[in-house]
């Protein structure tokens, strides 16, 4: 399928956001607030899938709900397309999947999308053929005469995408969108973001799911405690973190020449992996090479995304737990 | 214009829906046992039994409609977060109250409207005619309906900023005092002090006037009612509900979501 967006410059921005801060009253007089989100600053270019990731109270929703006007902010500014979030008319291109999507259960999934549909001026053949066609693409189309009350989760959340891609949006934005989907339902969903991202539509998505994450997105970025801990491509992001250098080897276990560099090792079937730091290399291979070992492979110990991911939630928890001891 | 009345027909669709019009049912039910009774024992006061009766009966349901299903149309939104779809979509926060206020007033008129014709129906029934001086009972109705309009807006005012339970208090609470305005500017000053005397007068104008849409002792004598006060009454009940949506929406419009 051809670009749709081909005309417009792959740099500029479709999503900035410039020290976008939040805080929330906290306490029975709201005398105290919490800080849910600090000075995040990030771009999402035009065209590009964007994967959002942190755990759980990160500020992954509280950044989404800002963008899409559900929450103000309490400093800090942000513009979709070029235009501030607080215009409510640009939401003509954007699409917004919520976090576990709740909708009128009193309506069938399709008067749903058609009545979200009055709000784009569409003709009423055209809403017609729109919600038809949506409901095909996330599989519900023999569904959609059924009140949403006697949907289940998956069902719902393959609504709440249909609504939010219902426009033809330039921007979509969901929030956990693989959330509650069993494994055939997050394959749809991960086929649609990719038909998404070949229209050349700008996706922002917030997930728990690296795996996911990995293999949609253009660039990703990691949230935790409320700040923004990187950006970057997914594998750019964790080779900043290179771990040393692993060797794979074979060698005569009875040669007590290579005794000590095989106890630091460890044995995989006939290979033994032996890892060293980076400057410890050359070294290695040299002790190595007089233990008349056989080197198969010498590579660079990169650490997946969700090892990087861990990395930072567990530097992010010692520091607040420090701080608590501190405040004690 | 076309998002107001989007979210106005869907609100209507709702309460269609969720059986809010079953109450016709009970009004019906009342209206058919007073007609025959009241013919049974006629004392030549049906006509004054049987309007007094329905139109206490259509404001007594409206009131409880417009109260307990007013309340709820923003924060049952926010409590189950249907709202954050439909922000999403090109709509003001502004443009959605109104839908919404539009949509329960459709749906109070159209409950309304049937009441009303159930109470005709039922005059019809013990007068076995009806003259000119029952168009009073449809002046008394549509002042009913201006009455309901703004205890809708003051619910939804409520329910912008509060729970529903403090937004019941709230909005019966106001309607109880607007039903004594007339008390409030002829208190005695010697027995309330100048100081509260002056307060209450001050407050009599802020609070909706009720009193001035009670027609129903004129109605069920058959007593012809001012153009005037219909005009008045009229343009009153609409400048204080456009004010009090005009509140609801400031209110609204900085309201952050859960």
């Amino acid at each position: 399928m051809p670009l749709l967006f081909k005309n417009m410059s792959m740099t500029d921005s479709a999503i900035q956001i410039e020290n976008l801060t939040k805080d929330y009253p906290t306490g029975f007089l709201h005398m105290k607030t919490k800080r849910s989100l600090e000075n995040l600053t990030m771009q999402v270019e035009e065209g590009e899938a964007f994967g959002f990731l942190g755990p759980n109270g990160a500020g992954k929703s509280t950044t989404i709900k800002l963008l899409m006007g559900i929450i103000f902010p309490t400093s800090g500014s942000a513009t979709i397309l070029g235009r501030p979030i607080s215009d409510v008319a640009m939401h003509k291109d954007i699409g917004y999947l919520p976090e576990q999507p709740y909708f009128y259960d009193y309506l069938t999934a399709a008067e749903l999308l058609d009545y979200f549909a009055r709000f784009y001026d569409f003709s009423a053949a055209e809403r017609k053929e729109r919600v038809e066609k949506m409901l095909k693409k996330v599989g519900l189309e023999t569904a959609g005469k059924i009140q949403l009350r006697k949907y289940s989760k998956g069902m719902l959340q393959r609504v709440g995408l249909a609504q939010a891609i219902l426009h033809d949006p330039k921007v979509v934005i969901l929030d956990e969108p693989m959330s509650g989907l069993d494994p055939i339902g997050r394959r749809e969903v991960r086929d649609i973001i990719l038909e998404l991202k070949r229209e050349g539509r700008t996706v922002l998505f917030s997930t728990h799911i690296l795996t996911d994450a990995e293999m949609l997105c253009d660039k990703v970025g990691v949230i935790v405690g409320g700040k923004l801990q990187g950006v970057g491509r997914p594998d750019e992001i964790v080779g900043l973190q290179t771990q040393g250098m692993e060797i794979l080897f074979e060698a005569d276990a009875a040669n007590a020449k290579g005794a000590a560099i095989l106890a630091k090792a460890t044995k995989s079937g006939s290979r033994y992996a032996l890892r060293v730091p980076e400057d410890s290399l050359y070294a290695a291979l040299d002790e190595l090479k007089a233990a008349g070992a056989k080197i198969a492979s010498v590579s660079q110990i990169k650490p997946t995304l969700e090892e990087y991911f861990m990395h930072l939630v567990a530097k992010d928890r010692a520091q607040a737990a420090a701080i608590e001891v501190h405040g004690k | 214009m076309s998002r107001i009345f989007s979210v106005a027909l869907n609100t209507f669709r709702e309460a269609v829906r969720d059986r809010v019009l079953y109450n016709l049912v009970f009004f019906a039910l009342l209206m058919m046992t007073a007609a025959i009774f009241v013919g049974q024992i006629s004392l030549g006061i049906e006509t004054i039994v049987i309007v007094s009766l329905g139109l206490s009966a259509i404001s007594l349901i409206g009131l409880l409609i417009a109260v307990f299903t007013g309340v709820g149309l923003v924060s049952k939104e926010m409590d189950k977060r249907t709202l954050y779809a439909l922000l999403a979509k090109p709509i003001s926060r502004w443009e959605f109250l109104v839908g919404k206020f539009g949509g329960l007033v459709l749906t109070l008129t159209v409950n309304t409207a049937a009441m009303a014709l159930g109470l005709f129906l039922a005059l019809l029934f013990v007068k076995h005619s009806l003259d000119g001086g029952d168009a009073a009972v449809l002046v008394a109705v549509y002042f009913i309906l201006l009455k309901i309009a703004i205890v809708v807006a003051l619910a939804l005012l409520f329910s912008c900023f509060t729970s529903q339970l403090l937004a019941i208090l709230f909005t019966v609470g106001l309607y109880v005092a607007g039903l004594f305005i007339h008390e409030m500017r002829n208190l005695n000053g010697s027995k309330v002090g100048p100081a509260m005397q002056v307060f209450f007068s001050w407050i009599s104008y802020v609070l909706p006037n009720f009193e001035n849409f009670n027609v129903m002792a004129a109605a069920a004598h058959g007593k012809p009612i001012p153009g005037t006060l219909i005009l008045q009454n009229t343009a009153y009940a609409a400048l204080y509900c456009a004010i009090v949506l005009a509140t609801a929406s400031v209110v609204f419009s900085r309201r952050n979501l859960k």
